[in-house]
């Protein structure tokens, strides 16, 4: 199938007419029912859990078993110090503000990254195929195991690691750098290692809905590459942007995997003071954590949400 | 954009190729590491190459016994691959219709993804605990007698990697009903069809080779996940689980072995699905209609 024949198949149902999709409504087996199934995996376990988090999260505990009875002990245990202590900080928000500096350079690196990558493939890769392939060599990594893409770090950058060796081998270090690995360094490339891909995805394919006669029209205007990228493809890429930030936000945010391994065990995390108190069974306080870490992410979702409309965009 | 290759293409080609090897080089490395000599380390050199890593993990010989962790991943993978396939399928047929909670669910399903996994694994487990609570306390003796949980790998664990794998299974049939030409079923139904020989005659084989790219998400992000299954799963962890364990315990190219084979069984699955969808696209090529191509 040649190029415009595929995009010609992709334009035609768009223009589905209003008696097409009342005939679509009557057909066979009623919407709601078809999609029951689907729905009540969600509300078990999706909806439901959530509202019991939030629900535990004022619960009694002790050292054996969570009592249901209503205390706000969870979050003044959770946020203890924080008045009295100030200006300095309290754990927890210390643990928040750390972070949060992940979330924000990680943001950062996978954003530059991301978008250099879908821009090549969006504008400078010619043919479709060509994009196709250089598109799937992109996300095939996503396919396989976190765990072993962090693992895989560490013959690089361990103690003994090439990186060192190479480092030991030009005489630029005497001795083994020790910050490569298991330090907040190594937990940032992970992070950028591992989810670049939630940035090059979305950013990739609102690229390729903008149309090539504008960068053409452009170009005649006497606009250079720079200002074609900034006031045209910036702009008209920014959905994409706004998804793939929402994404990778979210997930620096509630991660506790890449803290741990990366890391050491050493570094805090909002995520990992939840599982912290899970391992310990403490139910409730682990609930409370929970909120707190859903609000945030909430809120930010928020605040990128306000930057676009994400719903209309997918 | 430009006629000729500028300076800009080349510098973002060689900016993809760095990304690349950024991409693959790490894992290259263990891919190599893992045929580390007997007596070889976790980092280069190679002290000799061979399979020795491999046996003592096939053989359970050195690590804790992965082969149980391997069948149940595998199961549970296979089990999470059907069920986002026939349930997406559903609600994407579901969404080309209007219904009342269409907005809300689409919203719950996102929002799943969304909702760090940490949160939404502990209230599988919240749930299950209570539910383990109120059926000890007030079911009857046959089922309250021997019940230690109700918690296990096909219970709260198939909720939770479902929760995971069944938004992303309903985008992409969004990505396909959009693109879906609806005057096919209009000729069929012109033709006298039933709602479901329009759907198993002509709906199913045009989108079969996504449906397939459906199945290959269930599967291979159930494979993978961890951060859902670390509170949800019971008593038997999953294979990235074990893994993610051995990271601070093993210090043998054994681990290096092991992400060797889970990689893999990953790659061994895509390989399978792009075949699969290779051979239907040529198949649908041979006895699809040439009507209206030039």
């Amino acid at each position: 199938m040649t190029a415009a024949a595929d995009t010609g198949a992709v334009a035609a149902p768009k223009a589905e007419s209003k008696a097409a999709q009342t005939a679509i409504d009557r057909v066979g087996v009623p919407g709601w029912l078809q999609a029951m199934p689907f729905g009540l995996v969600f509300l078990f376990f999706f909806v439901i859990p959530l509202i019991l988090v939030v629900i535990v999260s004022f619960w009694d505990y002790n050292d054996y078993a969570m009592l249901p009875s209503f205390t706000t002990r969870s979050y003044t245990e959770t946020f203890e110090g924080c008045l009295t202590q100030f200006p300095d900080l309290c754990t927890i928000l210390k643990t928040y503000l750390s972070t949060a500096k992940f979330c924000f350079i990680v943001w950062l690196t996978t954003l530059l990254i991301g978008f250099t990558i879908a821009y090549f493939l969006a504008f400078y890769v010619r043919t479709v195929t060509m994009q196709m392939v250089l598109f799937l060599v992109c996300t095939i990594p996503f396919w396989t195991s976190n765990v072993i893409r962090m693992i895989s770090w560490i013959p690089l950058l361990g103690r003994n690691g090439l990186v060192n060796l190479a480092l030991e081998r030009a005489h630029i270090v005497d001795k083994p750098v020790e910050w490569l690995l298991y330090s907040p360094f190594s937990v940032g490339l992970a992070f950028t290692h591992l989810f670049t891909f939630f940035m090059v995805v979305p950013i990739f394919n609102s690229m390729m809905r903008i149309d090539k006669r504008l960068i053409e029209a452009a170009y005649d205007s006497g606009a250079s590459g720079w200002q074609t990228l900034w006031n045209l493809i910036v702009p008209l890429s920014k959905p994409g942007i706004v998804i793939g930030s929402i994404f990778v936000v979210t997930i620096v945010m509630g991660d506790f995997i890449t803290f741990d391994v990366m890391g050491g065990e050493q570094i805090a995390s909002a995520g990992k003071v939840v599982e912290t108190r899970l391992n310990a069974l403490q139910f409730p306080p682990a609930a409370a954590n929970a909120v707190i870490l859903l609000a945030v992410t909430l809120l930010i979702i928020v605040g990128l949400n306000r930057i676009v409309d994400v719903r209309k965009e997918l | 954009m430009g006629e000729d290759r500028s300076t800009a293409f080349y510098c973002l080609a060689a900016f993809f190729a760095l990304f690349v090897l950024f991409l693959y080089g790490p894992m290259i490395v263990i891919f190599i590491l893992s045929f580390q000599g007997p007596t070889g380390g976790l980092t280069f050199p190679l002290n000799g190459l061979s399979f020795h890593w491999f046996e003592r993990l096939w053989h359970g010989g050195g690590i804790v016994d992965i082969s149980d962790a391997f069948k149940r991943s595998l199961a549970l993978g296979f089990v999470v691959m059907i069920l986002t396939v026939l349930l997406s399928l559903t609600a994407g047929l579901a969404f080309r219709k209007r219904f009342r909670g269409s907005d809300l669910l689409f919203y719950v399903a996102v929002a799943s993804l969304i909702v760090p996994s940490i949160v939404t694994s502990l209230g599988i487990a919240l749930e299950f605990r209570l539910l383990d609570d109120f059926l000890k306390n007030h079911a009857p003796a046959w089922i309250a007698g021997d019940l230690k949980t109700t918690m296990g790998t096909f219970t709260s664990g198939l909720g939770a990697h479902l929760t995971w794998t069944l938004p992303f299974g309903l985008l992409v049939m969004f990505a396909i009903f959009n693109r879906f030409d609806g005057r096919y079923e209009e000729a069929a139904r012109d033709l006298g069809a039933t709602p479901w020989q329009t759907l198993r005659y002509v709906v199913l084989p045009i989108i079969l080779p996504s449906v397939i790219g459906v199945g290959l998400f269930g599967f291979t992000l159930s494979w993978d996940e961890i951060a859902r299954s670390s509170q949800a799963m019971g008593e038997h962890n999953t294979l990235p689980m074990e893994l993610q364990a051995l990271t601070t315990t093993v210090t043998t190219p054994e681990i290096y072995a092991l992400g060797t084979a889970t990689t893999g069984v990953s790659f061994g699955v895509i390989a399978l699905a792009l075949v699969a969808i290779t051979l239907i696209r040529a198949r649908q090529a041979r006895f699809g209609s040439d009507a209206g191509q030039a």
